[in-house]
């Protein structure tokens, strides 16, 4: 397994003084920036792992474990946390890295993802691993164990939210809009759905194999509060969570749209595919474009707040 | 396609008599809603204790529950899926969740969400099925008689199937006290009561004798142990003396009471409301069969097939479920 990317600074704990705005901003992208760099680890010792979802879902699950949940990695089933629910087991790549990042999982631990007695295996199962709070995988669950978990703590009094973490291809289920429905008839505003829109599914593109769109008139058309975003626009994340927070009311869902393989240049371009296929010799090139696009991107932004201030 | 032959002439037509055809028999002591009733005490002792419906509660006795304690029922709508879904998170969040539906919903159309959402993670849901086998006249759309078979080979999951308002009133607090996943089959409206005058107690996982006898063991479970008692006591007319094994949960199978009990020498009928496929003959017919015990054992029980609509009482005697038809059995079995 090659070595966790060290280029970067480790990411300040919660705990720490409000920062500013560019600052927030600049360590979530580095908290996305190794999310990404786990995952390309965890699936060349596997071969393979779903690893494109897990590159175009990096950011969002970077804002929510670093700055959207309220919990405590050093005790993942402290009662009063905010849950998040993956309903698409497949991700769990994605999630493991999530969890590493925040303090939940040992980075050394993600080297055994799908091994033999691992605590980490390829579907994400709620028995295996701190932190995965449900065995997803059979699509269409997620949602409605959010329901009861939203209202189990309503009635109980907590202020823990819970969020659902679904792909655009889980919209086909049809127990996700009972679902919907249940939140919005109970006026779930302690439930959030995130819904992955990469427009792909294990046949094909989603428009491809059952129509999904118009997504976000979907969810307002059964009652819930619809917000959509560029998945892998931090900024844009940040502001869109920020806002939801103070939502009362009706349940709320964050539409993010991102793109398979995100981060890796090569992997964004390839073939869309359920399993991207990467070949053995790939996984060191991959690293290697990760953190020349992360740095580059950072030069970019640096030299375009130069300018502002410059403007200023 | 099924049909229930023409009533003769003369005689009043049985109708199939809206949902809430009652399976007591005339002049039998009943006790109203013996299951809403024992969850709204339960609830009174435990604050844990909420209900969920989808769109059934007044006809599973969750009514009643919910007119105790509305602050802790929750009704999930037309959505067995999400019913379960919702069932499960409310466990995570502490609290003990009854769900109930018709059993042909809880098993055929939400079975996933029963598995890997309750069954799975271990989590105390009781999930209370209404209409099992044949207690409805509605034919095959609303008639489970196939749920224990699907339901058995679930890891983890305790099957209870109660003969009357006794059992039900007793079990509802095990199942609630039981820390997994618990599958209720339900008997609704006016509920027979017949446990209350045998010494006996409701012991989750444990068969129980409920009355010896030397020429015939019925072993049966849910509804069918009041039929058998019935029939054991007009077979004594006959000069025929039968003993009871009531087995009210059906997973952990009780094998060593059953075992014990069978291999008596005696002619070893097993009673289900249920197909005769993967329910209790079967079940007891393995144990047997694991222990190297023979025995001469027939099985009273629902055929193989999609049954018709119709009137229950005609349809109880149509497919061998009535008192009159296991006597006839046993008495061509002897």
């Amino acid at each position: 397994m090659a070595p966790t990317a060290t280029t970067t600074p480790a990411a300040g704990p919660r705990t720490a003084p409000p920062a500013s705005h560019a600052e927030r901003l600049r360590a979530l992208r580095e908290s996305a920036y190794r999310i990404r760099t786990h995952a390309l680890n965890m699936a060349e010792v596997q071969g393979q792992g779903y690893v494109g979802q897990a590159l175009g879902v990096a950011d969002v699950l970077a804002v929510v474990y670093k700055d959207v949940l309220n919990h405590r990695p050093e005790d993942p089933e402290w009662p009063g946390r905010d849950r998040l629910l993956l309903s698409i087991g497949h991700y769990a790549i994605a999630l493991y890295a999530a969890l590493a990042e925040a303090g939940v999982l040992d980075t050394a631990e993600l080297e055994t993802y799908g091994s033999d007695g691992s605590r980490l295996p390829m579907s994400g199962m709620a028995t295996y691993t701190p932190g995965m709070e449900i065995s997803g995988g059979s699509l269409g669950h997620g949602l409605g164990i959010a329901a009861g978990l939203g209202l189990g703590l309503r009635h109980q009094g907590s202020r823990a939210h819970v969020y659902n973490l679904l792909s655009d291809g889980e919209l086909d289920e049809g127990s996700t809009w009972e679902a919907a429905l249940a939140c919005a008839h109970h006026g779930l505003d302690n439930v959030t759905a995130i819904v992955d829109v990469n427009a792909l599914q294990a046949d094909g593109p989603t428009n491809g194999v059952l129509r999904t769109e118009p997504v976000t008139d979907k969810w307002e058309a059964f009652g819930w509060h619809a917000v959509r975003v560029d998945g892998n626009d931090v900024d844009a994340l940040v502001a869109a969570f920020d806002s939801l927070r103070t939502h009362r009311g009706s349940p709320s869902v964050l539409v993010c749209d991102t793109r398979v393989g995100r981060g890796v240049p090569m992997l964004e371009t390839r073939e869309k595919a359920h399993f991207l296929r990467v070949e053995e010799h790939e996984w060191q090139i991959a690293r290697d474009q990760l953190t020349e696009r992360f740095h580059a991107e950072c030069a970019d932004r640096n030299a375009a707040t130069a300018d502002e201030e410059h403007t200023a | 396609m099924n049909s229930v032959g023409a009533p003769a002439t003369g005689t009043r037509r049985l109708t199939t008599s809206a949902m809430i055809a009652s399976i007591a028999e005339e002049g039998q002591r009943t006790a109203k809603a013996p299951f809403g009733h024992a969850l709204a005490r339960l609830a009174d002792q435990r604050p844990d204790i909420v209900g969920l419906s989808a769109d059934l509660a007044k006809y599973t006795d969750m009514h009643v529950f919910r007119e105790a304690h509305p602050d802790r029922f929750f009704q999930m709508g037309m959505a067995e899926q999400a019913m379960l879904g919702a069932a499960s998170g409310l466990a995570e969040s502490g609290l003990t969740p009854f769900a109930s539906t018709y059993s042909v919903f809880a098993t055929r159309r939400a079975y996933d969400f029963l598995c890997l959402d309750i069954a799975e993670p271990g989590l105390n849901v009781n999930v209370v099925g209404a209409l099992p086998g044949l207690t409805t006249g509605y034919g095959p759309s609303h008639q489970a008689t196939e749920d224990l078979a699907i339901l058995r080979a679930m890891p983890g999951l305790t099957i209870v199937d109660p003969a009357d308002s006794v059992d039900i009133q007793q079990a509802v607090p095990a199942l609630a006290a039981h820390p997994g996943p618990t599958y209720l089959r339900l008997l609704r409206g006016a509920v027979p009561t017949v446990l209350d005058e045998y010494d006996y107690t409701f012991r989750l996982g444990r068969a129980a004798e409920l009355r010896g006898g030397r020429d015939v063991l019925f072993i049966s479970t849910g509804l069918m142990t009041v039929r058998a008692l019935s029939a054991a006591r007009e077979l004594e007319r006959d000069h025929v003396d039968a003993a009871v094994l009531h087995v009210p949960t059906i997973k952990p199978f009780d094998r060593e009471a059953v075992v014990r009990e069978a291999a008596k020498d005696r002619l070893v009928v097993t009673l289900e409301n249920h197909s005769v496929i993967g329910g209790l003959a079967e079940s007891v017919a393995s144990s047997l069969a694991f222990a190297r015990v023979t025995a001469h054992l027939v099985p009273v029980g629902l055929p193989d097939e999609f049954l018709a609509a119709g009137a229950l009482p005609t349809l109880h005697d149509r497919y061998g479920l009535s008192v009159a038809a296991i006597k006839d059995l046993v008495r061509r079995e002897l």
